[in-house]
């Protein structure tokens, strides 16, 4: 039983769900299921719906709608509204038929003037919202009243010339109702103009212009977009489409009636919204305002063949567009406190009673007070020092966490001055065999500073896990690295599922989220080596090159990992069941490893770990500052040997100067110590140890 | 008049410069039009303004509220459908109109939650609900566009007729409309807080002002005098044409509160500034009747100045284009 609950924490449903709502892709999907719904269910309502013949018509038919839906969409999608698309529609089909039927005017010639005048009719609202800046609203719907005026009394004054056309050449007649591969012409021309708008808008440059007025105006113009006329051109090709679908309907008509175009806008807008393109602006796509559209011409069409009337399809297109709207703005409002509220799963994580560390336990965990009067380093001079490492200078490399890398100068560390600057949040620090100095970088990947001073990039993805729905290709959180004999960098990503920041988040879960991950510069390849690793944090070769340690923050447990020897490939675990959460691992000068606690377990932590619905609860329930998190306010420092024994800890009682201690390391006799948090760094003197030893040495030798 | 106009000079200037107008433009069409200046054709106009002075006295205190009701016409055709109906089914005068009165309200306060609450774009909503209310009616209740009061009603159709030698007593409404609703935004505590809520929403409701009930009140109040305007229209001509919903009254009205002086920005404008707009659109549109010019140019000529008044509008009252709504 006990099992089978562990395996559903492991394995929940909820993981999938979570990762599933962050998909873009996932937008759409409300329309998408029910375009398809709907086309359904007339299928099976009205016989003969699925004849060849059949779908040529409604696609005939629809491919007009579809093309004014694109024209709403642009308007919608730059942060404006265009209502006045229908009636634009509607003039240019009666200019089609006039300058080509009745002037007799070429078809390229007839074809251009009209494309001319639905944009010039988008210039004027524009022109008028871009640079009058009044509102596009009531702006276009004034355009609309006025064309529409002047519609109905040109179609009156040419009543009986409209009567007496006849359809002119042949390529008018193909226009009109001529099909390619069994697909109707005008419809082939939607998809066309789908396409071509879809990649306008989202790989050329004045079309993502539009999208990024209408995401955020304010951003636009700081980022030196010229607002007014980006603006201004969405209006107009928003006219000049709905021109295009004048001259189609026209060439498929051959009439002007009273009722062309009549509500247009508002079918148009009912599918844009039902498309799920959002009217603040900047979100969706011009698929999804097609497929709004097919589910309102479906709707429409599919009714009147049912023989529904028209008063209560106008009603249902009401109540379509109120539903679609408020759910929208529900939904952009609210979709960010449902991701978070399913996002977080939990899983069920068992913990032996630690090994006591209570003063005179005569454990080695023992709490004494040999960090207590650490020397502090830099004191207030750096920000959260996650890790710190020396050259062979004894120059003092950290991390900041504005992003750059500090160096303080050897041998009194009082000069201060910033190596590199790469941004991010640079974490773990290792050198190579050139002295180059590598870096972990949460959200960034590993970079690398040549001793110059100049920055490159080592890697910033690695295989991505076909079997997921995340794409986990990008590294999100390298957390620490080392330099393997043959120059292969292995280093761990803590979470693919979380930010440095939601740290916690992760802790939470105690799942599997992080990868051990190794790149070869000689070929510049990254693989993942490991993965599902529960918060995999410090890196560090073994002494003899054959094997990684990795530490498990969140497990408690160090494992490692051969690289070499007869056990290569293989994983196992060393030390299990510490009493602090783990962080990086450092060489010690006597063969042993030097281990950070970032923060010790608290028998209440324990106990949450082991009960996976009630850290649920809290994360849903509560607000973030009364979560119940893992004990970081303490400072302590283990040192262990390649057995897996613990043999002593350092410790600051109460963390005064040192808690949230994330990395140690041995230089010189010394012990340097660092904290994600921390506003200094510290130094103690060890009594016994090698007083020319260094890192370096123990890496790549002498010399 | 709102207490703070006289400190603002563009408020003031505008409604004065709108009377200005109207009086330049009875001076013109009098010299230029035969038949403008007669006692019947003052009193036709009257008759003919008070109907759209009403419904602007409506659609100001929405958007003194910062907001904008394209639903209204739409409300009063549906309520007041029903109430002839009802009418002509037997039910006293007098309770068949108090029902189309309190289905108008519903429609209003509709209107205002899908506002307030779920925070939808004003013209959205009212859009959407204009087609919903009509499309509901006409297939529950409506058989057909118009809608005739049976005979019968001698005593409500007076409501259309003239006193005391030819004055309509539709223009009689319209002014106690406007005084009520005068006395209502500038004397009340509620008037003075759609006055806030118009200014600056945010600092309304951080206030402590309850901005979602006033948005459903402002709504609200917005189709209850549509309904009286309705009511007026029905007794006029003893019928009420579903049309009217699709037609190009509700721009009128929005013409005459936009062009008065109450800004789209909210906040500005009073019950003085809807009567000036009334009557420049009044004349205008009388003028252009007897200029006999057909509806689709009549409509054209309103939508330039509808959209000069619009840019005039956002001119003198700009806002904040970067962190304006959709929709507005």
């Amino acid at each position: 039983m006990k099992s089978l609950q562990r395996a559903w924490h492991r394995h929940s449903p909820q993981l999938f769900l979570g990762e599933l709502l962050e998909k873009r892709w996932m937008e759409p999907i409300i329309p998408f299921t029910l375009t398809i719904a709907v086309f359904l269910a007339f299928a099976v309502m009205i016989p003969r719906y699925l004849t060849a013949g059949s779908l040529q018509e409604l696609m005939r038919n629809f491919a007009e709608q579809g093309m004014v839906a694109v024209a709403m969409a642009f308007s919608v999608l730059s942060g404006g509204i265009d209502l006045s698309v229908g009636a634009v529609f509607a003039m240019s089909n009666f200019l089609a038929l006039y300058l080509y039927l009745i002037i007799g005017l070429p078809l390229p010639v007839t074809f251009v003037l009209v494309v001319l005048f639905g944009a010039v009719m988008g210039a004027i609202n524009g022109g008028l919202i871009a640079y009058g800046k009044t509102r596009p609203f009531l702006t276009t719907l004034v355009v609309l009243i006025i064309v529409r005026a002047a519609y109905n009394k040109v179609t009156v004054a040419f009543t009986n010339e409209l009567a007496s056309i006849d359809s002119g050449s042949s390529t008018w007649d193909f226009m009109g109702s001529g099909r390619v591969l069994g697909i109707p012409f005008n419809m082939l021309v939607l998809i066309l103009l789908a396409v071509g708008t879809h990649f306008f808008l989202t790989r050329i440059k004045p079309g993502v212009h539009i999208m990024a007025v209408g995401s955020s105006r304010k951003a636009a113009r700081h980022a030196g977009v010229n607002v007014k006329r980006v603006l201004f051109s969405a209006y107009v090709m928003s006219g000049a489409i709905s021109a295009l679908a004048g001259i189609l309907y026209a060439a498929r008509q051959s009439s002007s009636g009273t009722d062309t175009g009549v509500g247009w806008e508002i079918n148009a807008l009912a599918a844009v919204v039902l498309g799920g393109i959002s009217l603040a602006g900047g979100r969706g796509t011009i698929a999804r305002a097609v497929m709004g559209a097919a589910i309102i011409f479906m709707l429409t069409s599919g009714m009147v063949r049912l023989g529904i009337s028209g008063n209560l399809t106008t009603a249902i297109i009401g109540i379509i567009l109120l539903l679609a709207v408020g759910f929208n703005v529900k939904w952009v409002k609210n979709k960010g406190k449902v991701l978070q509220k399913v996002y977080v799963t939990p899983s069920w994580v068992d913990f032996e009673p630690p090994p006591s560390v209570e003063r005179g336990s005569g454990t080695p965990f023992a709490e004494n007070d040999r960090l207590k009067n650490a020397e502090a380093i830099a004191l207030n001079m750096i920000e959260g020092p996650e890790d710190i490492i020396l050259d062979r200078r004894d120059n003092l490399y950290t991390v900041n966490r504005n992003g750059s890398i500090i160096r303080f100068l050897a041998p009194d560390y009082t000069v201060r001055e910033e190596f590199a600057r790469i941004g991010g949040r640079p974490l773990g620090l290792a050198f190579d065999r050139d002295q180059n100095l590598l870096v972990c970088i949460a959200g960034m990947g590993v970079y690398g500073v040549k001793p110059d001073r100049s920055v490159f990039k080592v890697t910033d993805r690695t295989t991505r896990t076909r079997t997921r729905l995340k794409d986990d290709s990008r590294l999100y959180l390298a957390d620490d690295l080392d330099v393997a004999p043959d120059g292969r960098i292995y280093f761990s990503e803590a979470s693919t599922r979380y930010e440095l920041t939601d740290w916690a988040l992760d802790g939470f879960e105690g799942r599997g989220n992080g990868r051990l991950i190794c790149h070869d510069p000689k070929t510049g390849t990254t693989r993942t080596v490991l993965k599902n690793l529960t918060f995999p944090n410090g890196i560090c070769i073994s002494h003899d090159g054959q094997s990684v340690l990795w530490a498990s923050t969140w497990l408690c447990q160090i494992n490692r990992y051969w690289i070499a020897g007869p056990k290569a490939g293989t994983s196992e675990v060393l030390i299990d069941n510490l009493p602090g959460y783990c962080d990086n691992i450092n060489r010690a000068s006597d063969g042993k490893y030097w281990l950070a606690f970032v923060g010790l377990r608290t028998p209440v932590y324990d106990l949450a770990m082991r009960n996976p619905v009630f850290r649920t609860r809290m994360v849903k329930q509560i607000p973030p500052d009364e979560w119940l998190c893992p004990g970081i306010n303490y400072g302590c420092v283990v040192k262990f040997d390649d057995n897996g024994v613990v043999t002593e800890s350092l410790w600051d009682p109460g963390g005064l100067s040192h808690p949230t201690i994330t990395s140690v390391r041995e230089h010189k006799g010394y012990l340097y110590i660092g904290g994600l948090e921390n506003n200094r760094i510290g130094r103690v003197h060890l009594q016994d140890a090698d007083p020319t030893w260094e890192a370096h040495k123990s890496y790549w030798g002498g010399a | 008049m709102t207490g703070s106009s006289g400190a603002r000079g563009p408020k003031l200037t505008q409604t004065t410069a709108v009377l200005a107008m109207c009086a330049a433009l009875i001076v013109v069409f009098s010299i230029f039009l035969n038949g403008f200046l007669t006692l019947g054709n003052l009193f036709a106009l009257a008759r003919n303004i008070s109907i759209l002075g009403i419904l602007a006295l409506g659609m100001a205190v929405v958007v003194i509220g910062r907001g904008l009701d394209l639903s209204q016409v739409a409300s009063f055709a549906a309520s007041t459908a029903i109430a002839i109906i009802l009418m002509n089914s037997g039910y006293a005068t007098p309770v068949a109109l108090f029902i189309g009165f309190v289905m108008a309200i519903a429609i209003g306060f509709l209107n205002g939650f899908l506002i307030s609450v779920i925070e939808m774009p004003p013209l959205l909503t009212t859009l959407a609900s204009s087609l919903a209310v009509l499309g509901v009616v006409r297939t529950t209740a409506v058989q057909h566009y118009v809608v005739y009061l049976s005979k019968g009603h001698d005593e409500f159709l007076r409501l259309g007729g003239n006193v005391w030698g030819g004055v309509p007593i539709s223009i009689l409404i319209f002014a106690a409309t406007a005084v009520v609703v005068h006395l209502f935004l500038s004397r009340t505590v509620i008037g003075r807080f759609v006055y806030a809520h118009g200014d600056n929403p945010d600092a309304a409701r951080q206030t402590g002002l309850p901005t979602r009930p006033l948005t459903m009140i402002e709504y609200a109040l917005c189709a209850a005098i549509g309904y009286i305007g309705g009511v007026v229209m029905v007794a006029q001509t003893a019928l009420m044409h579903l049309q009217v919903a699709e037609s190009t009254i509700i721009f009128d009205v929005i013409m005459v509160v936009v062009l008065g002086g109450v800004s789209l920005v909210g906040g500005r404008g009073n019950v003085m500034s809807v009567i000036a707009g009334t009557l420049l659109i009044g004349v205008l549109l009388n003028g252009m009747t007897i200029m006999d010019m057909d509806v689709q140019t009549q409509n054209i000529v309103k939508g330039i100045v509808l959209l000069i008044a619009i840019l005039l509008d956002s001119r003198l009252h700009p806002r904040d284009e970067e962190t304006s709504k959709q929709g507005d």
